[in-house]
């Protein structure tokens, strides 16, 4: 199964929509699609709504994005994230990265709002 | 410059040097032994000292036959070792395994068999097993596949706890026991995730350690037996026949299906350390799944029997393990292996220690001799990764090696204490003139560790092997029928009682003396000095109906019934104050054996022991009862603990305490509930002073304090 990968731009973000499945054989095009947009500096937003199965090499491809994305002070969200995909990210401790980014995230989002 | 760009990085071994097969390849490096993945291939090695050529097998991921089969070049070879890089594999995609040929000689102890493909002893993961309980098709050849796998888990700051050993309170359970039981309540019943979300269960228990049942690799499938009760299937529940050294069980993750087990695991032990727990694995290297003569060959006896097992001068197998075969452990490769095994759980799991099953074994040479300085025990005793790992011995053998307290130690091994268990099990049913061996067992049994201090003795009343706490009061003999085996297997010597009827009964006064005993045996038990283990399930009175070897009984005999987690509660609430008394009150930890040596600052001896008049022990052939208080390591608490199997009430005379300080009762087993026990620190001063009558069978402890309970224990 192929992994298919549209971006687009948002006025705050960019989106990368992903369909299909992440596995050892297309980790690596996700990879080279989301580097050049971490690079960028914009918030990223990584949508799996349309993606069946992340298999190991996938998680750790997603993880690899998450911390690049942190070494250059970007954040990066996932979201659409299957129930069956969440379980897998959420049983191997990979959802944990990511769900501590989102909270962080919404942390500040909160504490910029009070400050305006 | 980042991480993924640093895979950019040029190595001029990246590069092919041959063709074999259709694949290109160049000769890979020996060390480290199996498949690891390097710049553009994976590396893959393995050891046999007889074999006169190698080939590597490669699958597609679950395809019966082999995409590719490669031989080893010779010049691929050093030493006895096969290496070889082979270029543009996708190594998530491929299971692998080797063809060894060489002679079929069993007289000098050679099995070679090139029909058979065998698994990698170093594979970190194997496939073929992935969901529990699925029954394999057995027309396939190669049937534990080993696969590759990246060893590159996000730990963060985690790292083996290094709880003090004195301080731990373990907790022996089974991955699928746990949370199979319908009840459970968890997203993923019987798993590594399903562990993890009861978490929160053991915190409040307040046990700082687990003791997991084996999880490497094993065939749940392999037992031809059935109930002849009911024609259910039985199978290898425990999992003490070994597949695969390296790899954590598959069924034991609900990701196993997808081949994550590694990372569930990992996850796992990171969340119990993060809680303050640490992770024991009970692990077996005295025997394998490849059994006998007409065992299946999987990996050792494919590879190299003559080295890897114990062998008679016909080339028989040896029996010490009663498995079939025995693991030639002291082997110079062989101890190698262990110790590199034991170093990846250490290295790549955060293990923070492990029980060895059968230890006896492991101090044995090729010929079953037992060594006075087995090289193994010591090379695990001194090796720098395992330095501050936990070494537990089950100190025997089914050879008829006994070694507790006589254990090669080297300052380092504690051991399973048998004693301690026999002694307080024969003391609790009432057996006479066992107060002298008590008081020796509670005291961290200075007769068998004197030189190696308490922790060395892990004192338990229960573990897998045997009846659960409930049953040991439910029960006088073992009910195994639904093993299969005619009530013929599981131990005979039980030590138990069954309060007056045989299994469960409506007698409210049987089943109030079943309670009261399952508490004294807490009591007991959190009161000794060395490191208590609770069998999972007794702090709720969990049963297994009488049977004492529940091996093969993947059901509602053996799992976890949460539902008495409400059911019990009482007992729940007993064992939770239990841990917390011995957490609070330092003096019940001392790794030093008591000497009965003054404290200056409170004028009584470390250990002073008492009967019905206090400083007056009774040793008589006729004497059920007990006190012991103990002082001084700590805090300026006096902590006494009086034991009575006898079925008759007495009345305690209590050693008088040094100024400013009274009697305070924590416990009394044979006061209703919620008058059995309190909340550490909020003791209930004591009317008379001077007296207490402690009812039948009953345990009372007491603490010797100032009315301030703040200022009172030390954590």
């Amino acid at each position: 199964m192929t992994l298919n990968l549209k971006q687009r731009r948002n006025k705050a973000s960019t989106v990368l929509v992903a369909t299909g499945e992440i596995n050892s054989e297309t980790s690596g095009s996700m990879l080279q699609a989301l580097l050049p947009l971490v690079r960028e500096g914009r918030p990223l937003r990584i949508d799996l709504t349309a993606v069946t199965y992340v298999s190991s090499a996938g998680l750790r491809t997603l993880l690899v994005v998450y911390r690049e994305a942190q070494h250059a002070g970007v954040s990066v969200t996932l979201y659409g994230v299957s129930e069956e995909v969440r379980f897998v990210m959420s049983a191997t401790g990979f959802l944990d990265f990511f769900e501590a980014g989102e909270a962080a995230a919404a942390e500040a989002k909160v504490q910029a709002g009070t400050v305006r | 410059m980042t991480e993924a760009q640093s895979e950019l990085v040029l190595r001029v071994d990246a590069y092919p040097t041959h063709e074999v097969g259709g694949y290109r390849v160049r000769a890979g490096k020996p060390f480290p032994f199996g498949a690891n993945v390097v710049p553009g291939g994976v590396s893959f090695s393995v050891f046999s000292d007889q074999a006169t050529s190698m080939s590597l097998v490669i699958y597609k991921r679950g395809e019966p036959e082999p995409m590719a089969e490669l031989e080893f070049p010779e010049e691929f070879r050093t030493g006895s070792v096969f290496a070889m890089t082979v270029f543009g594999l996708d190594h998530e995609n491929i299971e692998y395994g080797y063809r060894a040929d060489g002679p079929f000689d069993p007289a000098s102890g050679h099995r070679f068999d090139a029909r058979q493909v065998l698994s990698d002893p170093y594979a970190r993961l194997i496939a073929g097993r992935d969901v529990w309980g699925v029954e394999p098709d057995r027309s396939r050849g190669y049937q534990y596949r080993s696969r590759v796998c990246l060893q590159d888990f996000d730990w963060g700051d985690d790292t083996p706890l290094g709880i003090r050993a004195e301080d731990l309170v373990v907790y022996e359970t089974h991955v699928r026991g746990f949370t199979r039981h319908p009840s459970s309540g968890v997203t993923a019943p019987g798993t590594f995730a399903g562990l993890r979300e009861k978490i929160p269960y053991l915190k409040e228990l307040g046990v700082n350690c687990v003791e997991l049942l084996p999880v490497f690799e094993f065939d749940e499938c392999d037992n031809p037996r059935s109930n002849p009760e009911t024609g259910e299937k039985l199978y290898d529940y425990w999992g003490y026949n070994t597949v695969s050294f390296f790899a954590p069980k598959a069924g034991y993750a609900a990701t196993g299906r997808y081949g994550m087990q590694g990372d569930e695991f990992r996850t796992l032990i990171k969340d119990l350390h993060a809680a303050g727990i640490e992770v024991i694995l009970d692990v077996v290297f005295n025997h394998t799944a490849e059994g006998n003569e007409q065992g299946p060959t999987i990996s050792f006896k494919g590879l190299d029997n003559a080295t890897y097992y114990m062998l008679t001068p016909e080339g028989y197998y040896f029996n010490f393990s009663g498995t079939g075969n025995t693991v030639n452990c002291n082997h110079p490769v062989v101890r190698n292996y262990v110790l590199d095994c034991l170093r990846h759980w250490v290295a790549d799991y955060h293990i923070d220690g492990f029980r060895f099953d059968l230890a006896a074994i492991l101090g044995r040479s090729a010929d079953g001799t037992p060594l006075p300085n087995p090289p193994l025990l010591e090379l695990l005793a001194y090796d720098p990764v395992l330095r501050h790992t936990k070494l537990i011995a089950e100190a025997w053998d089914a050879g008829g090696l006994y070694e507790v307290g006589n254990f090669p130690a080297y300052g380092r091994w504690a051991e399973w204490n048998g004693k301690y268990r026999d002694t307080v099990r024969s003391f609790l049913k009432g057996d006479p003139g066992i107060t002298g061996e008590l008081a020796t067992r509670i005291a961290g049994s200075p007769d068998l560790y004197s030189s190696r201090g308490t922790s060395a003795s892990v004192n338990f009343l229960t573990a897998h092997d045997g009846f659960t706490l409930a049953d040991l009061v439910s029960y006088n003999d073992k009910h195994n029928e639904a093993n299969g085996e005619g009530n013929n297997d599981g131990g005979n010597d039980n030590a138990s009682w069954n309060c007056g009827a045989e299994g469960p009964t409506d007698d409210p006064g049987i089943n109030a003396l079943r309670l009261r005993q399952m508490k004294n045996a807490l009591a007991i038990l959190f009161t000794s000095q060395g490191i208590p283990m609770l069998l999972a399930g007794d702090e709720v009175a969990r049963t297994q109906q009488g049977n004492n070897n529940t091996y093969c009984q993947d059901n509602e005999l053996s799992w976890f019934d949460w539902d008495q987690v409400d059911d019990n509660a009482e007992l729940l609430r007993f064992t939770r104050q239990m841990i917390a008394f011995r957490k609070r009150h330092r003096e019940l930890r001392s790794t030093s054996h008591p000497t009965g040596a003054l404290r200056d600052s409170l004028g009584l001896p470390d250990i002073s022991w008492h009967g019905e008049r206090a400083w007056q022990p009774d040793w008589s052939p006729e004497s059920r009862l007990l006190a012991v208080a103990r002082c001084g390591t700590g805090d300026d608490d006096v902590v006494y603990v009086a034991m009575n199997s006898h079925w008759e009430s007495h009345d305690l005379e209590l050693p008088a305490l040094p100024g400013g300080r009274s009697w305070h009762l924590f416990a009394d087993t044979g006061a209703e509930a919620p008058y059995d026990i309190r909340t550490p620190g909020a003791e209930q001063e004591l009317d008379n002073a001077g007296k207490y009558l402690i009812g039948p069978r009953s345990v009372v402890i007491l603490v010797g304090r100032t009315n301030d309970p703040e200022t009172t224990g030390t954590p």
